[in-house]
């Protein structure tokens, strides 16, 4: 459909939007902006907005004094990690409710998704506890372990609304044509749902990376991504604003631009389908 | 279609997605279950294997009945009031404007749902140091601008300051689920009723509000779970100071800090039957999406 628009009506909506969404986007570019900055600049009156003298250095200063990399690469294991193993135990699952449905197929979809709701205080000692008798606090593989169950209910109703809108025919004819179940799951599902789970990949590695309760109270050292990374600079110590600009815009340019990418795909995954 | 064969390939298939989140599910709450009717304080040499004493529901009492728990409820349900009531009115309104026509539209979006993708503790500690730090904070210096003297704000605001904060990554949320909504109106009925001359206001009241109105509870639903359990926000801008100890942070205080596992077991529970009622209604609304 066309709606016909005059170009003045435009011209104010395009104003309207644009303020507001950088008015939105200011605290974001302002870190990104006040890393490139030397600390007297960063808390200069009048705040400094483009004219400074830019600066690599705040970089170089937070890798070698808290090396990031370390936490970086925890944040990567862990994150993708945890999204890898659920979708390696989801898609089975999730296969299995959009193409051979029960009785209890709705029950069990909606129990998972009561799962999700269980607030993580409720259970935090008990994990604590667990995670200290099974030798797993403070490891990368604890976090796995955590976040793949925290994310699992997503990630299976995900892959189940992406799967059910693949037609039913077309496993039909390959069983006719005598594919076996795995062949069928191999060669004839997976190209299709590729996208699908492409999608869900995505969206559970940036919830699983932003993720800050059992991150922060299940690490200390050794496995700490950079929720707990940035936790750290919350100390008065730590209080160089251009430093802090440096390692936050570091903790969230990966993700942020992987954000971008899959932001049609958030609200399908969200709100469990029931917006699309 | 489904032989017997693929029916029991099918349950094969599920069985480790269920027994994980099963597990998952059971062995936690039972022990928090048990410990909530145990006293347990580790550090003054109670353990598990040496046996725990029975309470029956004295922590429960004890919970409900300390001088923190209904400021820390009140506290709760004001911030998730609050953010609620704000992000659903901007994010309408927000909603409306994107889908009209305009330059640059994919690039507003992508500003608009920035925020989401930050992780908590970086918007908090970006919120508290660069925006409301008293001294060299942004709002110190516009408040000096206009020759206001600066708000203390973590302190002297510290609810308002969450609410924002909280609010600021919430809105992005809200703003793209109602997008998605009123995108899916048909644009007919609308264009049928702007040919009636039915006036904008008519339009939004009896047309597109009650079309978003599934996705508005969905909204509320989903904020709802995850507002309850906020924790990084408050963990590091005043660690539970200045009134804004929630319920979540006050069990966390309880378990983790004064090491009382029994009473903040209890709290857990309480906790989880909160959002256990939430989560009733979410599924509801979830669930009649299946049946179709």
């Amino acid at each position: 459909m066309a709606r016909n628009v005059t170009t003045g009506r435009k011209t104010i909506n395009t104003l309207a939007s644009w303020s507001i969404g950088l008015l939105i986007f200011f605290p974001i570019l302002w870190t990104i902006l006040t890393s490139f900055k030397t600390e007297a600049q960063a808390i200069s009156d009048p705040p400094l907005f483009l004219f400074f003298d830019w600066t690599l250095e705040n970089y170089t200063v937070v890798q070698e004094r808290s090396n990031y990399m370390r936490f970086l690469w925890n944040s990567v294991i862990i994150a993708g990690g945890s999204t890898i193993l659920g979708i390696i135990i989801a898609v089975p699952a999730a296969w299995s409710m959009a193409f051979v449905p029960s009785k209890r197929t709705k029950d069990i979809l909606l129990w998972m998704l009561s799962t999700k709701m269980l607030p993580a205080v409720g259970v935090l000692y008990p994990m604590y506890l667990l995670f200290i008798k099974m030798g797993l606090l403070d490891t990368r593989i604890g976090l796995v372990i955590v976040l793949m169950l925290i994310n699992m209910p997503i990630i299976v109703w995900m892959l189940y609304t992406y799967f059910r809108e693949i037609p039913g025919e077309i496993l039909e004819a390959s069983r006719m044509d005598g594919a076996s179940l795995r062949d069928e799951i191999i060669y004839v599902l997976t190209p299709m749902a590729l996208p699908g789970i492409a999608s869900t990949l995505l969206l559970n590695f940036i919830l699983a990376w932003n993720e800050a309760f059992w991150t922060l109270n299940l690490t200390a050292v050794n496995a700490a991504p950079l929720t707990a990374f940035i936790a750290s600079y919350s100390s008065p110590e730590g209080l160089f604003f251009a430093k802090l600009s440096a390692a936050s815009t570091m903790a969230i340019a990966p993700i942020l631009l992987l954000g971008w990418f899959s932001q049609k795909q958030l609200v399908r995954g969200l709100t469990f389908g029931a917006v699309k | 279609m489904a032989t017997q064969h693929s029916r029991s390939a099918a349950r094969l298939m599920l069985a480790p997605a269920v027994v994980l989140l099963l597990g998952w599910m059971l062995v936690p709450l039972t022990m928090t279950l048990y410990f909530s009717f145990k006293k347990y304080l580790p550090l003054r040499g109670d353990t598990i294997s040496g046996g725990l004493d029975w309470v029956g529901f004295e922590n429960y009492s004890r919970f409900i009945g300390s001088s923190a728990f209904w400021p820390s409820v009140q506290a709760t349900l004001l911030i998730v009031g609050s953010v609620l009531v704000i992000t659903l009115v901007l994010g309408v309104l927000l909603a409306l404007l994107l889908d009209q026509p305009m330059w640059g539209q994919g690039i507003v979006r992508i500003l608009v749902i920035s925020p989401f993708f930050v992780m908590p503790t970086v918007s908090a500690l970006v919120w508290k140091n660069m925006f409301m730090d008293p001294v060299n904070g942004i709002l110190a210096h516009l408040w000096n601008f206009f020759g206001a003297e600066p708000v203390q704000w973590l302190s002297q605001a510290s609810m308002e300051s969450i609410i924002l904060i909280v609010s600021w990554q919430w809105l992005p949320f809200a703003t793209l689920i109602l997008l998605t909504a009123i995108q899916s109106l048909d644009s007919e009925q609308l264009e049928a009723s702007e040919m009636d001359g039915a006036p904008i206001l008519k339009r939004f009241w009896f047309i597109i509000l009650p079309h978003m109105s599934r996705a508005m509870a969905v909204v509320i639903l989903i904020q709802t779970i995850f507002l309850l359990s906020i924790f990084a926000e408050i963990f590091v801008t005043t660690g539970g100071a200045f009134g804004t100890k929630t319920l979540t942070y006050l069990i966390f205080q309880r378990v983790l800090e004064s090491q009382n596992i029994g009473l903040g077991s209890a709290g857990g529970v309480y906790a989880i039957i909160l959002a256990n009622i939430v989560a009733i209604f979410l599924m509801r609304i979830v669930g009649k999406n299946l049946d179709k």
